[in-house]
C-alpha cells in the first residue's frame, strides 16, 4: 500500500487554480524529488499533503488516512506528516533542544526527561549534538534547517515533506543540509522534497516529478528521466538550471 | 495665610505622589483587563466580534481622557449616584487605556510571522496549544517595552484626575502654590517628581526594546 | 441593574445644551486655532530638533535629547501650570492662550522629534552616499535626498500623534482657556445638564477626530499616492 496517495486534486487560490488535476503515489522508503520553474505548484502540492492548504477536488491519502475528510484530525495527521520549511521556521524564543521536543511533549506527551534522550537523539541524526541547549540565534543557517530537520524526525513520522530546504542557503552551507538529507534517505524514510538540487535527485532520489502549469507534466525513475528528458519544457528547464 | 515654599512642602507632595502612584496602579490593572479582552477579540473567528473591538477603540480614542472623566464623574452623578471619584478615575482610566493596550498587545502578535503559526500547526500543536507555546511567548517579549511605555503615559494621564478633585500630586501642587505663592518652584518641584517616576521607566524601556532588536 | 434602570428614568434633555450651540462653535474654534499652531509650530520644532539630533554636534545632541525627555516624562497638565501660573513669578506676564499655545509647541516638538529622527535613520546609507557621490552639499542632501523619502514614512505615524495630541488639548481648559472643552462648564453652568453637556462635547471631539482623519489620510494620498 503507497504512504501517500494523491488522486486527482484540485487547488485554486480565488479563481487562479494553481493545482490542476495533479496524481501521485508515493511508496514506502521511496525519495521523490519535485522539480519544476516558481509557480508551477510544487511547493502548493506539499503543503496539501499535510493539510496546510485545504483542496478543491480530489483526494489525498496518508498512510490510508484520508486528509480532506472533515473527520480527519489534522493533528494525528501532521504526527504521521513532518514538513520542513525553506525558512527553518525555528522557533526563536525556545532552545534547540525545547524546540525539538514541544511537540513531542506536548502533542504526544513524552515525560520531559524522556524527551531530552529522544533531542540528543534526533540532533545526534544531524550532527549537532553539541548544540542541544543553544538558541536559534546563534546557529548559522545550515545549522538551523538541520534542527529544523531534526525537529520533524523527533515526531518519527511515516512521510518527511521538504519544501526547497536549501534555497534560502550559501551554497556551502547547501553541502551540510544535503548531507543530513541523505543519513535520512538512507535510513530508509518516505521522502517528497522540493528542490532545484538536481544532481541530489540524480543521486538519491528513487523518482523525479516534473510539474509545469500546476499539472504533473513528467515523472519516472530519477537518473534515467533526468538523463533523457521526454519533454521538451522539461528538458528547458534541466539546461536552464544546470547551466 | 501666606507662607514660605518650606522642606515641609515637598514633604507634603512626596505623599501625595503615593497616590499617583497608587492611581497608576489600580488604572494599569484596569486597562490591563480591558486590554487582554479587546486583543481576544481581534483573535476571534467571528466578524462581529472583531468590528465590535474595532468600534470601540475608535470610540475611545476619539474622545480626550478628560471628557471621559467627567462624564463618569459629573455625568453619572447626574443620574442619582454618589460616585466615588477613585471609583470614577480608575474606571475612565481603564476604559481610555485598555484601548491602547488592546492595540499593543494586538500589534505586538500581529508582528508574529504566519510562518510561525504554521511551523506550529505543522507539528500537530492544536490552535490554542500554537497560541500558548509560541505565539504568545514571543509577542510578549516585543510587547513589554511598548507596555511600559503605556505605564509612563497612564502616570502622566493620573494628572488629569486632579480635575475631579483627586488628591494626587498635581492636586496638592495647586494647594501648595495657593497656599505658598510660589508656583514656578512648587510646578518645577512637581514636574520633577513625575519625572523621577517616569524617567527610569522610559529609559528600561527603552533599553529593552534596544537589548531585543539587538537579539533578532 | 441600577445604573441602566435609572439612564431610563433620567430622562434626558438635550434642547437647552443644543441651544448654546454658539458657545460650542466659539470653543471649537479655539481649539482647532491652537491644535493648527501647534501642529505647525510642533512640526518645526520637531524637524529642527530631529536634524540637530541626528547630524548635529554633541553638545547639541545632548541639549536637544534633554529637552525630549524632560517633556516626555512630565505631564502636559503640569507643564502647562509651569509656563502659565510660574513665568509670571520671573516677571513674565502671558495671556492664557499664548501659555497655552507655548506649552502645547513644546510639548508636541518633543514627540515629533521622536517621530521625525525614527524617519531620518529609515533612510539607508547608500542614500547617503549616492548624495554625496553626486556632489551634493550637507544640508543638499538632506533637502533632496532625505527629508523627502523621510516623509512618506513618518506622515502616518505625525498624523495618529497629531490627532491623539489634538484630544490631549483639552487639558488647556485647566489654565482658563476657552476651548471647546471649557464650553462644556460654561454651558454645564446655564444648563445643570451635566450628562447632557458632556455627551453632546465628547461628540463634537469624537467628530473631529474622524474629520482629521480623513483629512490626514487624504492628504497623504494627495501627497504620496502616485508614487511607490
Amino acid at each position: 500500500m503507497p504512504v501517500v496517495e494523491i488522486n486527482n486534486i484540485v487547488k485554486r487560490f480565488g479563481s487562479n487554480t494553481v493545482l490542476d488535476d495533479v496524481s501521485l503515489s508515493v511508496d514506502r522508503g521511496e525519495v521523490i524529488t519535485v522539480l519544476g520553474r516558481s509557480g508551477s505548484g510544487k511547493s502548493t502540492m506539499l503543503r496539501c499533503i499535510n493539510g496546510l492548504e485545504p483542496i478543491q477536488g480530489g483526494s489525498i491519502r496518508v498512510d490510508g488516512v484520508e486528509v480532506n475528510d472533515p473527520a480527519c484530525d489534522l493533528r494525528v495527521l501532521r504526527q504521521n506528516v513532518g514538513i520542513v520549511f525553506q525558512s527553518f521556521n525555528l522557533f526563536p524564543h525556545l532552545s534547540v533542544c525545547d524546540n525539538i521536543t514541544l511537540a513531542p511533549r506536548i502533542v504526544q506527551r513524552q515525560a520531559r526527561e524522556h524527551s531530552r534522550d529522544l533531542a540528543r537523539g534526533v540532533l545526534r541524526q544531524v550532527g549537532l549534538e553539541d548544540k542541544l541547549d543553544a538558541f536559534p540565534n546563534s546557529l548559522s543557517g545550515g545549522q538551523k534547517q538541520r534542527v529544523a530537520i531534526a525537529r520533524s524526525l523527533a515526531m518519527h513520522p511515516k512521510v518527511m515533506l521538504f519544501d526547497e530546504v536549501t534555497s534560502a542557503l550559501d551554497p556551502e552551507l547547501t553541502g551540510e543540509v544535503l548531507k543530513v538529507l541523505e543519513g535520512v534517505a538512507a535510513a530508509g524514510m518516505t521522502m517528497i522534497l522540493v528542490t532545484h538540487e538536481i544532481g541530489f535527485a540524480r543521486r538519491f532520489g528513487s523518482r523525479v516529478v516534473f510539474m509545469h502549469h500546476g499539472k504533473v507534466h513528467e515523472i519516472g525513475p530519477a537518473a534515467e528521466t533526468l538523463a533523457n528528458p521526454q519533454t521538451a519544457e522539461f528538458a528547458a528547464f534541466l539546461s536552464a538550471v544546470l547551466h | 495665610m501666606i507662607r514660605g515654599f518650606s522642606p515641609n512642602d515637598i514633604l507634603f507632595l512626596l505623599g501625595a505622589l503615593r497616590w499617583t502612584a497608587l492611581l497608576a496602579a489600580g488604572a494599569f490593572v484596569g486597562s490591563a483587563v480591558v486590554g487582554l479582552v479587546l486583543a481576544t477579540m481581534r483573535l476571534s473567528r467571528f466578524r462581529a466580534v472583531r468590528w465590535l473591538a474595532i468600534v470601540y477603540v475608535q470610540l475611545v480614542q476619539g474622545i480626550p481622557l478628560l471628557v471621559w472623566l467627567f462624564l463618569l464623574y459629573f455625568g453619572v452623578a447626574m443620574l442619582g449616584f454618589n460616585v466615588d471619584p477613585w471609583l470614577a478615575a480608575i474606571l475612565g482610566f481603564s476604559i481610555y487605556g485598555g484601548a491602547f493596550l488592546g492595540e499593543v498587545w494586538r500589534g505586538a502578535m500581529g508582528s508574529i510571522e504566519v510562518t510561525q503559526w504554521e511551523a506550529g500547526a505543522a507539528l500537530g500543536l492544536s490552535i490554542s496549544q500554537q497560541l500558548r507555546h509560541v505565539i504568545v511567548p514571543q509577542s510578549v517579549q516585543i510587547a513589554i517595552p511598548p507596555t511600559i511605555g503605556f505605564l509612563v503615559q497612564l502616570i502622566k494621564n493620573t494628572s488629569l484626575a486632579s480635575t475631579i478633585g483627586i488628591l494626587e500630586v498635581t492636586r496638592e501642587g495647586q494647594l501648595t502654590s495657593a497656599a505658598t505663592y510660589q508656583p514656578m518652584t512648587v510646578y518645577l518641584v512637581v514636574a520633577a517628581l513625575y519625572f523621577a517616576l517616569c524617567f527610569p521607566l522610559t529609559q528600561w524601556s527603552r533599553s529593552l526594546e534596544r537589548k531585543f532588536n539587538a537579539g533578532r | 441593574m441600577h445604573l441602566a434602570r435609572a439612564v431610563v428614568r433620567y430622562g434626558f434633555q438635550f434642547r437647552d445644551v443644543l441651544a448654546a450651540w454658539e458657545l460650542f462653535v466659539e470653543g471649537l474654534l479655539v481649539t482647532l486655532t491652537l491644535s493648527v499652531a501647534a501642529f505647525a509650530g510642533g512640526l518645526a520644532l520637531g524637524v529642527l530638533g530631529a536634524a540637530i539630533r541626528t547630524y548635529g554636534p554633541g553638545w547639541a545632541k545632548f541639549l536637544v535629547s534633554s529637552y525630549v525627555a524632560v517633556v516626555r516624562n512630565t505631564p502636559l497638565l503640569v507643564q502647562l501650570f509651569v509656563i502659565f501660573f510660574g513665568l509670571p513669578a520671573l516677571g513674565i506676564r502671558l495671556d492664557s492662550m499664548t501659555a497655552a499655545i507655548i506649552a502645547l509647541i513644546f510639548n508636541l516638538g518633543a514627540y515629533t522629534v521622536e517621530i521625525v529622527r525614527a524617519g531620518f535613520e529609515s533612510i539607508p546609507e547608500g542614500q547617503l552616499e549616492a548624495g554625496r557621490a553626486l556632489g551634493l552639499s550637507g544640508p543638499q542632501i538632506f533637502r533632496h535626498v532625505v527629508l523627502f523619502q523621510s516623509m512618506r514614512s513618518m506622515v502616518p505615524a505625525l498624523s495618529s500623534q497629531f490627532i491623539f495630541f489634538m484630544l490631549g488639548t483639552a487639558a488647556v481648559s485647566q489654565i482658563a482657556v476657552t476651548d471647546l472643552f471649557h464650553t462644556a462648564s460654561l454651558v454645564q453652568s446655564r444648563t445643570f445638564r451635566d450628562f447632557e453637556v458632556y455627551i453632546v462635547i465628547a461628540g463634537i471631539y469624537l467628530v473631529l477626530a474622524q474629520v482629521m482623519r480623513l483629512v490626514f489620510a487624504g492628504g497623504y494620498r494627495l501627497a504620496f499616492g502616485g508614487r511607490s
